[in-house]
């Protein structure tokens, strides 16, 4: 298990176990945790579950495909931190992982 | 008017009946929540099924849109394995398949669709399946193998879905499609050619223009598709995927005003103020389009179900989508945004040889829908321009070499 903590716009955090193999976005809507909308399921297709990779982790969370890239491209508020959770696969190394979402997914 | 305590019965436990559930919670609704659905599993996403889950990418677990706790936890009464099947609206009960019934304050409709069945000879023989529900799924799973022949009847999204994952699964694949091109009531020809392409490359075939008449079977189990110019396509399993119908006779049995579904409107509220209709039954105004239609989608699900959970709790409506929808065939992404509705003019932005491309359906100078194909910045740009309706430089959108972001500037 990797705990990853999830923190709110409006700082509210959770922390919650999540399974090596799910994506950081299953994670979040598995254990009800708001604010990551991700419309399309994990196909890549609709940027609803972009988050904030915290500093001290971009790296471990691995280089973004380009069709992540290109889609978050258009999606509001972007940082050079930003990537679609659908696309980050949990593993044990990533136990500790800190993301921050946005304000609004839509 | 709302009242957070009321009892809301959401009939369906779909992807709009699962996400209205979540998020009458979400906004704060204290009262019962029943959810009854005639699946044995908890509600799931079903666009996998025909994708990632047919090719064994995803399970059952990473399907389901909650773990099944969920429901225990935030107190929804989740009721599977059982269907409505009277709706008393003077009384606000409903009658349930297990003999039960229900008394509500908010009745939501989100019953979905189901597979047309072809009313043809052997069309219920073993191994003539659809496509519609994890169940399905995995009858077709276990079917379709190395050395397997599948023969797909419909050249639409599923059908092209289906036999993408059928090759990936080994099996031998033949589209069979009663329209000479693929895609023929949903997509350009400029796609349909693409499509067929594509999908031959990767060893799939084609018969265009076939119309199927009967299966024909040994010992109950199917052996083939029967044309009507006499010829037998050999198969050791058929997916007919040839369209949904609206499960809407709950609504229209009580009196309730259907068109090709269950009508709504803004709110997605029926004609009957104490029902909703959303998702795949649902028949809604489309105000992009200045015209109400039944949309067949996730995004449209999603949608209704804020606008339906909104309503129930008093919450102002939420600001209206551009439709939009997607689907994965091979390594590749196509992603649709708005209908072609009223279209007179097409252009077509980069070379489909290169697989990344997108074409635009132009009303005018503006944008009804866009079709892309590995191409996320035409498909988000494009989106926006048919939400705002702003009038674009037809030449520039047709230069590749001319950003998105400055076509849109």
């Amino acid at each position: 298990m990797a705990k990853i903590t999830y923190i709110q716009f409006d700082g509210t955090e959770n922390v919650v176990d999540v399974k090596p193999g799910l994506t950081v976005m299953e994670g979040a809507v598995k254990n009800n945790i708001r604010g990551i909308d991700a419309d399309c399921g994990g196909a890549c297709a609709c940027a609803t579950c972009h988050v904030f990779v915290d500093e001290a982790w971009t790296e471990k969370t691995g280089a973004k495909s380009a069709m992540e890239e290109s889609m978050l491209d258009f999606a509001e508020n972007v940082q050079d931190n930003s990537r679609l959770s659908c696309q980050i696969k949990v593993t044990e190394e990533l136990d500790g992982l800190i993301v921050r979402l946005p304000e609004s997914q839509h | 008017m709302s009242d957070l305590n009321a009892h809301v019965v959401i009939i369906g436990a779909g992807h709009a009946g699962g996400t209205l559930a979540a998020l009458l919670r979400q906004y704060g609704h204290t009262g019962p929540i029943t959810l009854v659905g005639d699946e044995p599993i908890p509600p799931y996403q079903r666009p996998p099924l025909s994708k990632a889950w047919l090719k064994g990418e995803a399970d059952a677990d990473s399907l389901a849109l909650k773990p099944l706790e969920f429901y225990g936890e935030e107190n929804i009464d989740f009721r599977p394995n059982v269907k409505a099947v009277k709706l008393e609206r003077a009384a606000r009960k409903v009658k349930l398949s297990d003999g039960s019934e229900l008394t509500y304050d908010h009745l939501v409709l989100a019953t979905g669709a189901r597979a047309i069945a072809l009313p043809i000879p052997g069309a219920d023989l073993a191994g003539v399946m659809f496509l519609r529900t994890a169940a399905d799924a995995e009858a077709l799973k276990n079917t379709v193998g190395p050395g397997k022949r599948l023969a797909v009847v419909g050249g639409g999204y599923i059908g092209l879905e289906v036999a993408a994952s059928g090759r990936a699964l080994g099996a031998e694949v033949v589209v069979l499609e009663r329209e000479t091109r693929l895609l023929a009531r949903v997509a350009t020809e400029v796609l349909s050619d693409f499509f067929r392409k594509m999908h031959e490359s990767h060893g799939v075939a084609f018969e265009l223009g076939a119309s199927v008449v009967g299966f024909e079977g040994e010992n109950g189990q199917v052996t083939g598709v029967k044309l009507a110019d006499g010829r037998v396509i050999a198969c050791d399993a058929a997916v007919v995927g040839v369209g949904a119908h609206p499960n809407d006779e709950l609504a229209s049995e009580s009196g309730l005003e259907t068109a090709r579904g269950v009508v709504v409107d803004l709110e997605a509220r029926t004609s009957d103020p104490h029902i909703f209709a959303i998702g795949d039954v649902s028949h809604r105004p489309m105000p992009i389009y200045g015209r109400m239609f039944r949309m067949e989608s996730v995004p449209n699900a999603l949608e209704q179900a804020k606008q339906a959970a909104c309503a129930i709790v008093g919450r102002p409506a939420p600001t209206g989508e551009v439709p939009w929808q997607w689907s994965d065939q091979y390594d590749l992404k196509l992603q649709i945004a708005g209908y072609a509705f009223d279209v007179d003019e097409i252009v077509v932005r980069g070379d489909p040889s290169t697989g990344k491309f997108a074409v635009f359906h132009l009303k005018g100078d503006q944008v009804q829908s866009v079709e892309a194909i590995n191409a996320p910045p035409e498909f988000m740009m494009g989106r926006q321009l048919i939400g705002n309706r702003k009038a674009v430089n037809k030449t520039k959108l047709a230069d590749p070499s001319v950003s998105m972001k400055e076509v849109t500037a």
